[in-house]
């Protein structure tokens, strides 16, 4: 039966890194979060199943079951309800769960573990601690993470004089908890917790609501690493083959938030390190600096920016997340599609940080029907401005900020921005002249090449359509 | 007992990941991160394993099932919710 058993998880492995895979393009996808669905299903039966055909079954089916059913009743709830808007918020509170779900199981090793624990045993209590201290971080972090996204804590940065003083401290607590309390001690546990518990929602809290993404990921690696510690935990105790599994597993997912956080910071060009300790990042408009040469603004109508689509061929819309805070994702769809009707060639391009998560800006767009294959991300579209009749920016600022490029003064300086200034026109629709997430003045409004459309992303574009359709 | 066989395995498994997750565009990040999120509720089996045994390790085990299943069905469920609306031309 073991033999069984083993290859059953093994077999769940595989589908969950063959439904990785399959994530590398849009048309497999799909079927790939089946496959892994799949694998997960297996790796429950090859638990249970066991267990249930055994002598003396020793697991709670009744317990289990109810565990089981409200779990999913409410992932399912949250999964049908969420809007795409609110990705991000439902991802930092999955995160929480599943770094939850390690913490609790290597508490409960612990205390099923902690009499027979002897000078031998120092990797299975070293394992333990961390899939409990990450754990916990991960649970009360991802929490704080949500209450910000959700707008139910301020996303302005919570900062207090000796914060990292304190978090060091804290840390270093763990560790001499560690030392000096004994395995066979409750005490051990209950420490570990509530410091590593405190230690999440302190390391969350100072972090602006603009570096939220790379905090979702980061928890998200958080998650992964969470579940191989509790595997390690798991194998220590006997279960080798659930170990291997949850250590496989884990460090999947470990390393897919680690390069998704990766990917987050060089976006905004920034260190990890600096947007942990940085406490930078306030909320939109928040301190709105408006120093540094007035800009020549032209302001145009809608009327006379249909003319000039009119007579363009290739038309590049950058969306940035006002776009989505307007809900004008459709209207984008219906001018692309009317502008495309006429023979004209419309892309788009998508900032790594256009959304409020890795890829989210792509999901609002799919979420309006807008085909994938004109999605485009950075290094693909850069080169393209070049010979682009109008790039229409649309509720973004910082991403196409030429500052980022030229003036080494600039908070933003180093940051990969799109270059739409290269285009032959830029329009730029906001809803007013508010600096943008860094605080900061954006040049290109003021360039030769630049024309305002002020109003709202949607009503813009619904009159845009009707201006368009009139010509 | 001899760990350097899971530790092993464990080295591997991250490289594994980092060859497959690199080979995800960026169109599909987010799905990735909840799909990625579902797989982290793997957990699962050691919070069923977790309910064997003493009255509150028991609890502990029901606490962890429940959590990751939140985890599983709401990951797989939201990330095939989003899947389904990359459409082509």
């Amino acid at each position: 039966m073991e033999v069984y058993v083993n290859i059953a998880y093994l077999v769940s492995a595989v589908c969950f890194i063959y439904g990785l895979k399959m994530l590398s393009h849009p048309k497999t996808a799909r079927n790939g979060n089946m496959i892994a669905a799949i694998g997960m299903l297996i790796a429950v039966l090859a638990t249970t199943i066991p267990d249930a055909l055994g002598n003396n079954p020793a697991l709670s089916f009744q317990m289990i079951g109810i565990a089981m059913v409200i779990g999913s009743v409410i992932g399912a709830f949250f999964a049908i309800r969420v809007q795409m808007t609110q990705m991000p918020q439902l991802v930092a509170m999955f995160n929480g769960f599943g770094g939850g779900a390690s913490a609790f199981v290597a508490a409960s090793e612990f205390l099923k573990l902690k009499n027979t624990i002897t000078g031998d045993s120092s990797f299975l209590v070293i394992s333990i601690m961390l899939s409990l201290v990450i754990g916990t971080l991960t649970l009360t972090g991802s929490f704080i993470a949500f209450g910000k996204l959700q707008g139910l804590i301020t996303t302005k940065p919570v900062t207090f004089p000796g914060q990292q003083i304190l978090n060091a401290l804290l840390a270093i607590g763990i560790i001499v908890t560690f030392f000096i309390i004994p395995a066979s001690q409750n005490n051990l546990l209950y420490i570990t917790v509530i410091v590593s518990a405190l230690l999440g929602i302190l390391l969350v809290i100072p972090i602006g609501g603009a570096d939220m993404p790379v905090v979702i990921s980061l928890l998200n690696s958080y998650s992964g690493i969470a579940a191989a510690m509790t595997g390690f935990v798991l194998y220590g105790a006997g279960q080798e083959s659930a170990g291997s599994a949850l250590i496989i597993c884990g460090s999947l997912v470990g390393a897919s938030g680690m390069i998704l956080t990766q990917i987050m910071c060089k976006g905004m060009n920034r260190s990890l390190i600096n947007v942990i300790f940085g406490a930078v990042g306030g909320d939109d408009g928040g301190s709105v600096n408006n120093e540094g040469k007035e800009l020549n603004i032209k302001s145009y109508s809608t009327e006379e920016a249909a003319m000039i689509f009119d007579a363009a061929e290739k038309i590049i819309i950058v969306p940035g997340y006002g776009l989505a805070v307007a809900k004008a994702q459709h209207a984008v769809r219906e001018v692309a599609e009317l502008l495309e009707g006429k023979g004209k060639k419309v892309l788009y391009a998508i900032h790594p940080v256009a959304g409020r998560m890795p890829g989210h800006m792509n999901v609002l767009l799919a979420e309006a029907n807008i085909p994938y294959e004109q999605l485009k991300d950075l290094d693909e579209i850069n080169p393209e401005f070049e010979d682009c009749d109008v790039a229409l920016v649309l509720g973004a600022n910082d991403v196409v900020n030429p500052a980022a490029r030229s003036d080494k003064g600039s908070p933003i300086y180093g940051m990969p921005i799109l270059n739409v200034d290269k285009a032959r026109t830029v329009m730029v629709n906001k809803r007013s002249m508010n600096a943008g997430f860094a605080g900061i003045q954006n040049e290109l409004f003021g360039n030769d090449n630049t024309i305002m459309i002020f109003g709202d992303a949607k009503d813009m574009l619904t009159q845009l359509l009707s201006d368009l359709k009139e010509l | 007992m001899d760990y350097t066989t899971i530790i092993t395995i464990f080295v591997l498994a991250i490289f594994i990941g980092f060859e497959i997750i690199t080979k995800v565009p960026p169109t599909l990040h987010t799905p990735l991160m909840s799909g990625s999120n579902a797989i982290s509720g793997i957990a699962i089996i050691g919070a069923l394993l977790a309910t064997k045994g003493t009255t509150v390790g028991m609890w502990l085990g029901f606490i962890a099932v429940m959590f990751a299943m939140i985890n599983v069905v709401g990951g797989f469920l939201v990330t095939d919710r989003m899947l389904k609306m990359f459409k082509r031309k």
